[in-house]
């Protein structure tokens, strides 16, 4: 039964309480977990730390291609664009001294400025056609990369990048010097980095900027009558996205110290697809939940390795297939809906 | 001054030619339907007033000023809304959303201020929820307003297309066959809303099939045939002239099988 609720089309100071006290309340357990949980139970163990890492950072970068979804793109360019970022933090560290906290920034802004020099045109292609041409996309960034000469090392790659340095204020150690035998400041960053990132997009997406985006997955022609720019809010969903992978790729150069034309390629950009479809698309979460799922299971079961890509893409057809809404959709109702509808 | 002036406008499709040299003219306040046979090339004509397509040649003016050329939503921006023939809406909405993202022209928040909701974004929401609800009401939706718009029975659809359309406060509104697929009763509910939408100050041109409701609503008629304008006037001249019957019934002739 359908209940109508008539108040002057605002959800009741009740309703919109107790959605926003639930929301609350599941991001801070996640918080606490990730800064306060895994820290006290796994701390000791850098193994699991470093997956936990590399998880949480991943989930962070296919957090960006959840937002070109929200515009109806399928993008498979992420890989291209964290690349970027991360040749970007390369090169600035090595060459130039450029301290890691400075080069991190930069290399979202750079990803996102090339995103949007080539969005604008490429972002008309909807469909099988777009997802073909970022497809190529990563392919053609890693070619470049690869014969990229003295400004990327071609194949050799960039080594012995410096990590991250300390930061203080007044004296006052802020963050500690990082070091590649101690992975847990790396976790913490990385942990700061997830929540700061979900933040930004639950605020995107939950502001009039995501029913824009929405409403462009939807119906663009619809949406152009009604005077709204659909190519200024491709452009601007996809340069979040790929800000988003700028500032990926650029931890990950810190994480690993190295960056190489092979750090990402085609699988990579399938993958962070896939732990958006695995986690949901219609779930601000989803892509949190498909890359932990995926990338601790995998962790777990060395046995099954070599067959990680046929897993991945058995796992891809049965999402298509049986769970189109993702994991999430078996407990949850989606975010659009929560937001939108009492019923 | 004429709101809308068509001046010999022509659309060819590789050899099809699907709009003519069509020229008329619509004044301010008026109701004008665009009426023909299957394939006499209306609904392109409306896509080239709403600038969804560039004419081969001709031009469109709105108030005065050229509009053929500008995006459709700088056309929107200045005042020309189309709706959709098919019940075009923004299916994972409700229908309250659906009309509350609609007044995207009247957004005077930047994006950032939209994001870190502003004071400014704020009020914007609050009176576009107001205004949405306001026009809802008017369009005999708002007891389903809450209900996701796949959900809704196809007349309410209709009716939602048009409310998109209002929000975004055209001075033009361009129908995409309004009555199409409805009942007698559903068309006269049709019929009046768009005597309401012109009453409010907006001028109407609208394609259509319905022949009865276009008679009693339309100020003016603009008569198409395989892409040519074959009759303009007003509806009693309309249906007293020969090339319109012969365009909609065929020659006597044809008609006693001879």
């Amino acid at each position: 039964m359908v209940q109508v609720t008539d108040n002057g089309g605002r959800p009741t100071a009740n309703e919109a309480g107790a959605l926003a006290l639930r929301q609350i309340i599941g991001f801070t357990a996640f918080v606490l977990l990730l800064f306060v949980g895994v820290p006290l139970t796994l701390g000791r163990s850098p193994y699991f730390i470093t997956v936990l890492t590399n998880a949480a950072v991943l989930s962070f970068i296919s957090l960006g291609v959840w937002v070109t979804f929200s515009i109806g793109r399928m993008n498979l360019a992420q890989g291209a664009f964290a690349l970027v970022g991360g040749y970007v933090t390369a090169i600035l560290a090595t060459r130039y001294g450029i301290s890691f906290w400075i080069c991190m920034p930069l290399s979202g802004l750079v990803s996102a400025g090339l995103g949007a020099l080539i969005g604008w045109p490429v972002l008309r292609l909807k469909g099988v056609y777009f997802a073909m041409t970022t497809l190529s996309l990563t392919e053609a960034i890693r070619l470049l990369a690869l014969n990229g000469g003295d400004v990327t090392k071609g194949a050799t790659g960039i080594v012995n990048v410096p990590p991250p340095g300390a930061i203080s204020i007044l004296g006052l150690t802020v963050v500690p010097q990082f070091s590649s035998a101690n992975p847990m400041p790396y976790y913490f960053l990385a942990s700061a980095m997830l929540a700061l990132g979900l933040i930004a997009v639950w605020r995107l997406s939950t502001s009039r900027l995501g029913w824009v985006f929405r409403s462009l997955r939807q119906n663009e022609d619809l949406a152009t009558s009604i005077g709204i720019n659909i190519a200024k809010y491709r452009v601007m969903a996809f340069s979040v996205c790929c800000f988003m992978a700028g500032i990926g790729g650029a931890f990950f150069v810190a994480f690993q110290q190295n960056i190489y034309p092979s750090t990402y390629t085609v699988a990579d950009s399938v993958n962070f697809l896939l732990y958006c479809f695995l986690g949901g698309l219609d779930y601000l979460f989803g892509p949190v939940v498909g890359a932990f799922l995926l990338v601790i299971s995998f962790e777990l079961l060395h046995a099954v390795q070599d067959y990680q890509a046929l897993i991945y893409g058995a796992l891809m057809i049965f999402c298509m297939l049986w769970l189109p809404n993702g994991i999430l959709s078996l407990g949850l109702r989606p975010l659009a809906e929560r937001q939108s509808s009492k019923t | 001054m004429p709101i809308l002036e068509i001046q010999g406008i022509t659309k060819r499709y590789g050899g099809l030619t699907a709009v003519n040299n069509v020229s008329f003219s619509v004044e301010k306040g008026e109701i004008v339907a665009v009426i023909g046979p299957n394939g006499a090339g209306k609904s392109t004509l409306f896509k080239l007033i709403s600038s969804f397509v560039a004419p081969t040649s001709g031009k469109v003016l709105y108030d005065g000023q050229t509009i053929t050329g500008l995006p459709p939503h700088e056309v929107a921006r200045r005042g020309v809304v189309r709706t959709f023939q098919e019940t075009a809406i923004f299916k994972e909405m409700t229908a309250l959303q659906n009309v509350i993202v609609a007044h995207q022209l009247l957004c005077r928040a930047s994006s950032l201020g939209i994001y870190f909701g502003s004071p400014k974004a704020r009020a914007d929401e609050a009176s576009f929820g107001d205004r949405a609800t306001e026009i809802l009401d008017y369009l005999g939706l708002g007891a389903v307003k809450r209900l996701q718009a796949r959900n809704l029975p196809h007349g309410h659809l209709r009716a939602l297309g048009i409310a998109i359309a209002m929000a975004a406060e055209p001075k033009l509104l361009l129908l995409d066959e309004p009555f199409a697929g409805m009942n007698l009763e559903e068309t006269d509910t049709a019929v009046q809303m768009v005597r309401g939408i012109r009453d409010r100050g907006v001028t109407v041109v609208l394609v259509e099939h319905d022949m009865s409701a276009v008679m009693r609503i339309s100020d003016k008629i603009v008569v198409l045939n395989f892409g040519l304008k074959i009759a303009e006037g007003a509806p009693a001249e309309i249906q007293r002239s020969d090339a319109v019957i012969e365009a909609y019934l065929g020659r006597a002739d044809d008609e006693l099988g001879h």
